[in-house]
């Protein structure tokens, strides 16, 4: 009966309950959706599709939780991956052998080592500037993809990499590539902050910076190296993408990927006001957008249209998390019958 | 003796002040790079090259002007692109369906301000933060364009394309109706801005809401009806944009609502609200007009340097302001 209770109000509920929706939804219009096959050894179908294409959504938006969980935001993400696969591309299209292994290494090691660059630029402002991050990272926003389109030189790189192309559209183990990237990062991101005192010290931050900071946490430092590992995260989701497609095309690659991400963190159930954050319900909501995103394509609605949907889910998600409604709702009778010990 | 003083004060505090200083520096910017580019290129400082900044650059500067009243509050208003795209498709579509241009017209302006009500109603009533509020409103008017159509629409309505037109004033010197709309749209907010009370509440929430709230000031009302606002102008720009491109497309201004940011803040508005001046953002929308002709002119230079510069700027202005403020509470 308590656990009954007590569902509606799990951090991760509405937001199963979101995906679970999308996923039947998709069964009723497609019967065949969850059908897997398996062909050479590696697993395709509708779902394998989601996870591969979800995965450089659900990259950035583990970097952003961790960036909103101190009270920031990171604009600069979609330009980081651009720049990201542009360097790579041009660096492999560059090489006398772009099918050899160690170039591709050289090249992705490159991209990330700068991607780490861009990120300690952002940590830079917000952390030693004070500057709000919203602003310090615009700046990155908008000369960002101005930086990849001068390292293609304006021109969508196209490449043939067989060693690079594993990223986007191999296979590690049956499973695409780019999930099995995405997991290993989300892994290490959960270790790192969950099994040490790391996330608490984010929290603690998000919380109140300056409490924290007269409790003797090293504030400077932890927004700096957050700010430094979701642009890690951006420039891995850029390798993806640019592999994906075999080209690198400044403009486009990861062209509103910070919307998809920020929408994916606050689906999650982590507040915009920093604090606390749930790593497993960013990934919830990434897959959310991404379910999302394939529904419309297989209802044969434009993909164009799905930002009307991501739209409504936006507004949907906030005005449940609005403080106004939470006291609405909590002066109402819950939802189940509860006892005064369930809900202490 | 004494008047001396007094006005030798008054001078410092005029150039000191965090109010004045950013305005002025982006005005010696202006005037310098202006300099330059009559230096170094033939025609540059030609009546109709100046001309054409303000004709090339109408509507970036009604979206500045929007902005600049969110900003003053403290707000941001990320749905501007997206609403001018909006605008374009009613504007083309409706046109093509042979609709009464004055009513579309109207229609468009109405369109404009009620998405701006929804995101404003959603900031002041449910506290959502204005970046997410207007970030659904970008998501909601973008994807509204292509439920109108996926393609580009051509406007061949004589209304449209007679407004389009040139306006002689002398030879070789020719400016369009969206430039006198523009110059409209700026004194409008000029005089709303300094002359009335809804623009004196805006500077008191910028400068601090519970104060604003405290000394009686119609704190809500205000601060929804600077989305309107910006809405609005968001509208105007978008009617200005077709008359300016002539054509519907669901993906232009895919960014403007950075580049209306930039001259805001170049134009020496506080992101935090409180201070500012619609003519400073005007001078902002000028400079980012002129880096633009520079890059054109200059030939060699390829485009994507605008926006390396544009991020070079900003962060020029945000570090100036940073110090400003800095001094100020110090």
């Amino acid at each position: 009966m308590n656990i009954l209770a007590n569902l509606p109000k799990a951090r991760l509920f509405w937001p199963i309950v979101a995906l679970a929706a999308l996923l039947i939804f998709n069964v009723i219009i497609t019967p065949t959706f969850f059908a897997i096959t398996i062909k050479d050894g590696h697993l395709f179908g509708s779902v394998i599709d989601i996870l591969r294409n979800g995965a450089p959504t659900l990259l950035v938006a583990l970097g952003m939780t961790l960036v909103i969980a101190t009270r920031g935001i990171d604009l600069s993400v979609g330009a980081t991956a651009a720049i990201s696969g542009a360097l790579a591309c041009t660096i492999i299209g560059d090489a006398a052998n772009p099918d050899d292994l160690g170039t591709v290494l050289g090249a992705v090691g490159i991209a990330l080592g700068f991607s780490l660059v861009l990120g300690a630029w952002n940590g830079l402002l917000v952390a030693v500037f004070g500057i709000q991050p919203i602003v310090a990272t615009l700046i990155l926003m908008t000369a960002g993809r101005g930086i990849a389109m001068l390292i293609t030189e304006g021109n969508i790189l196209t490449i043939s990499s067989a060693p690079y192309k594993v990223f986007g559209s191999g296979f590690w183990l049956g499973l695409p590539a780019s999930i099995v990237i995405a997991a290993i990062v989300i892994v290490i991101a959960a270790v790192l902050t969950r099994r040490t005192a790391l996330g608490l010290l984010i929290e603690s931050v998000g919380i109140n910076p300056e409490a924290s900071r007269i409790a003797g946490v090293r504030s400077r430092g932890i927004v700096w190296s957050v700010y430094v590992f979701c642009a890690l995260c951006a420039g891995i989701a850029g390798l993806i993408i640019s592999s994906n497609i075999s080209a690198a095309d400044a403009n486009s690659a990861g062209l509103w990927i910070e919307l998809d991400a920020i929408l994916a963190v606050v689906i999650g159930g982590t507040s915009l006001a920093g604090g606390r954050y749930s790593l497993a319900g960013t990934i919830v909501g990434a897959f959310v957008i991404q379910t999302l995103t394939t529904t419309v394509y297989t209802a044969g609605i434009p993909k164009e249209v799905s930002l009307v949907f991501k739209a409504i889910v936006v507004i949907a998600v906030c005005l449940l998390q609005s403080p106004v409604v939470q006291e609405w709702l909590h002066r109402r009778k819950p939802l189940f019958a509860v006892t005064p010990k369930a809900a202490a | 003796m004494s008047i001396v003083t007094t006005a030798l004060r008054t001078g410092r505090d005029f150039v000191l002040s965090p109010r004045y200083t950013s305005v002025l520096v982006t005005l010696v910017l202006l005037i310098t790079m202006f300099v330059i580019g009559s230096s170094r290129y033939r025609n540059f400082s030609s009546g109709q090259n100046i001309l054409n900044l303000f004709i090339d650059n109408a509507f970036l500067i009604v979206l500045a002007v929007g902005m600049t009243f969110v900003i003053l509050t403290g707000g941001i208003d990320l749905s501007v692109g997206s609403v001018v795209a909006l605008s374009t498709m009613i504007t083309a579509s409706l046109a093509r369906a042979g609709w009464p241009p004055l009513l579309i017209i109207l229609i468009v302006l109405i369109t404009g301000a009620t998405i701006g009500l929804l995101s404003g109603l959603a900031i002041h009533i449910f506290k959502i933060q204005p970046f997410i509020a207007t970030l659904a409103a970008m998501f909601l008017a973008r994807g509204m364009c292509y439920i109108i159509d996926l393609n580009s629409i051509p406007i061949t309505d004589p209304f449209f394309t007679g407004l389009a037109k040139r306006i002689v004033l002398a030879p070789r010197l020719s400016i369009s109706w969206s430039v006198l709309i523009a110059v409209a749209v700026v004194i409008a907010a000029v005089i709303v801005l300094h002359f009335t009370r809804t623009g004196r509440t805006v500077y008191a929430i910028g400068g601090g809401e519970h104060s604003a709230v405290l000394m009686g000031l119609p704190v809500s009302r205000t601060k929804v009806l600077v989305y309107v606002i910006s809405g609005l102008c968001s509208a105007v720009a978008g009617v200005l944009f077709s008359l300016y491109t002539l054509s519907g497309y669901g993906l232009t201004g895919v960014g403007l609502e950075l580049d209306a940011i930039a001259a805001v803040v170049i134009g020496g508005t506080l992101l935090t609200g409180g201070y500012g001046f619609v003519l400073g953002s005007l001078l902002g929308v000028l400079v980012l007009g002129i880096i633009q002709t520079i890059i054109s002119f200059e030939g060699t230079l390829s485009s994507w340097w605008t926006k390396i510069v544009i991020g070079t700027l900003l962060l020029v202005f945000i570090v100036l302001q940073k110090l400003l403020t800095r001094r100020r509470s110090a």
